[in-house]
């Protein structure tokens, strides 16, 4: 095992406990938000793509290439887009009625 | 890779990581979006000074790009709210497609003997991305209703589906020991798809979320492994934190509906009993209906209403009609609230999104641990298009498919009114006996114009 691989796989378990750590904090509400938005981050397959439509040669490289440049970017944009659309309404309070989410929450 | 573009992908991780924190709270949640977004900016930044573009290939990411903009800006802005769930589904699905092919890119520039460690991630990407992907599609089309939402069975699935998998496993072995044949991925990939159709069709609609909830989670894992292969350190460490958040949303979900995860996958919930019950069920009992005046007056002369709101109020848009209706009735001194099931709506949060949307003041939503005492001090709870979240058969009926899932005592209220476009049972596919009881009265019609009349209704009272 070299040492590369050594370090890509402290980082993978490092990272399991992470993912866990920090979703263990978050209330039912926003479980559709959460959920939505580390969806998005997952668009992160877009660097991947990108790396291999850029050395595209072939015609198989090409379409492989172009469509998983499309497919990640559409992840990543629609991703981030639909969960502000559903944040943005958390906060959307009317003149009047003082918004005032973490109190309701406790 | 050099120390810039690995420290820009660390400072892409920590935003990632804090995103994620920041959504724990509804006060901070759009600025965790932000963050996490703001992290895929720096981490796709960094990446372009590394790529070495060919002229075509440069051409093909200006033209990908465009694309998914294009699809995902105007997919996200045009959705429905009451759609979320679909899209996700669809994003997710993607995504999980966009590994898969950028694994199988990556396995077509390996010479004859590459690696164990370069295919195996490989080979993971290509297996789960596409079950990913193909089991995120007929997600969506069960939830667009594109196809029925009821589980599809027939005798010998499990094994079939055993065999299918068992088959990706052979084919994963020969791939990895003779990694020079292109078909091999292909047939891979091919089997993987469908194992990914067939694992989702026997589950049904309602429990959609977890699967999706599960796939997005699956997906993060291809991404990961995409990582192990390209060796690419945001890869492994944004889908790994997508893989393990994921898993326990997925199992935090299931706890919400009082069930376990390998009942959800493979219990094929509310299949052919939905016929025999409903049938059963309609035979010889009735059930109280009264008019809008009737109800109007009722509700207008209460002190304490509590609104159990489901997706039927989802469906028919009628988020902004059930406002309304709170309005009228604070206006004359009576005390509102909403209760808020878990899974409301067709995930847990989806409702408090839709009530958001109207304008709900949050104080008036309550979670279903702090509501649930109220019900018996409640005159009325106004059922809007919820069934299988208020059926008492959960805590009373041993054999019923719902049994021990926590649902919200509507049926301690002293009445009940309960609103629904007609008999039909739930999403479980089960009778409700909430709907028979006497101090019960069924309202039927749309919930949007059912709403709308009350409200009329009451002003008048």
């Amino acid at each position: 095992m070299n040492n590369e691989l050594l370090n890509e796989l402290t980082f993978f378990v490092l990272a399991i406990f992470v993912g866990f750590e920090v979703i263990s904090k978050v209330p039912t509400i926003l479980h559709t938000p959460l959920m939505s938005g580390t969806n998005a981050i997952h668009g992160i397959i877009l660097v991947g793509a990108l790396v291999i439509a850029a050395g595209a040669r072939s015609p198989v490289e090409v379409l492989l290439g172009l469509v998983a440049v499309a497919l990640a970017t559409t992840n990543v944009v629609g991703g981030f887009v639909v969960t502000d659309r559903m944040l943005e309404m958390f906060k959307g309070r009317q003149p009047g009625k003082p918004a005032n989410p973490v109190e309701a929450k406790k | 890779m050099n120390i810039i573009i690995s420290l820009a992908y660390l400072v892409a991780a920590v935003l990632f990581i804090l995103g994620l924190s920041q959504l724990s709270s509804p006060k901070s949640a759009r600025n965790g979006n932000f963050t996490a977004a703001a992290g895929m900016v720096i981490a796709l930044g960094a990446t372009v000074p590394l790529l070495h573009f060919t002229t075509v290939g440069a051409v093909i990411v200006a033209i990908g790009i465009v694309i998914g903009v294009a699809i995902g800006t105007v997919g996200a802005r045009i959705v429905h709210m009451t759609a979320i769930p679909q899209m996700v589904a669809l994003f997710n699905g993607v995504g999980g497609g966009a590994a898969a092919l950028v694994a199988v890119a990556e396995l077509l520039h390996f010479g004859v003997h590459p690696p164990l460690s370069e295919v195996l991630p490989s080979v993971l990407s290509i297996v789960i991305g596409s079950i990913s992907f193909a089991g995120s599609m007929v997600a969506f089309a069960k939830l667009q209703e594109l196809m029925t939402g009821t589980p599809i069975t027939y005798p010998g699935q499990q094994v079939v589906n055993g065999l299918l998998a068992a088959a990706i496993i052979g084919f994963a072995i020969a791939v990895l020991a003779i990694a020079s044949i292109p078909f091999s991925f292909i047939a891979l990939m091919v089997l993987a798809l469908i194992l990914g159709v067939a694992f989702v069709l026997p589950i049904g609609g309602a429990d959609m979320p977890v699967v999706i909830s599960l796939l997005n989670a699956c997906t993060g894992l291809a991404v990961a492994a995409s990582g192990f292969t390209l060796n690419n350190f945001a890869l492994i460490v944004a889908g790994t934190l997508v893989g393990a958040s994921g898993s326990l949303l997925t199992k935090l979900m299931s706890d919400a509906m009082g069930r376990s995860l390998a009942n959800v996958l493979f219990g094929a919930f509310g299949q052919v009993r939905t016929a025999a019950t409903a049938a059963a069920g309609a035979a010889g009992r009735s059930v109280r209906s009264a008019s809008a005046e009737d109800l109007g007056t009722l509700l207008a002369y209460s002190q304490r209403v509590i609104i159990v709101p489901g997706y039927g109020l989802a469906v028919a848009q009628a988020q902004h009609a059930a406002r309304e209706l709170a309005d009228v009735l604070e206006k004359r001194g009576v005390e509102v609230e909403y209760a808020i099931h878990p899974v409301a709506g067709r995930m847990p949060g989806h409702m408090n999104v839709l009530l958001a949307e109207a304008n709900v003041p949050y104080e008036q939503l309550k979670e279903m641990d702090q509501v649930n005492d109220d019900f018996k001090n409640a005159d009325v709870a106004l059922i809007v298009g919820a069934n299988d979240v208020v059926n008492p058969a959960a805590r009373s009926t041993p054999g019923s498919p719902i049994y021990g899932m926590p649902i919200l005592n509507a049926d301690q209220a002293k009445n009940v009114i309960f609103m629904k476009r007609s008999m039909r049972p739930g999403f479980a596919g089960i009778d409700n006996e909430l709907m028979y009881d006497p101090k019960t009265v069924m309202f039927f019609g749309d919930a949007k114009d059912s709403l709308t009349k009350l409200v009329s209704a009451v002003k008048a009272a």
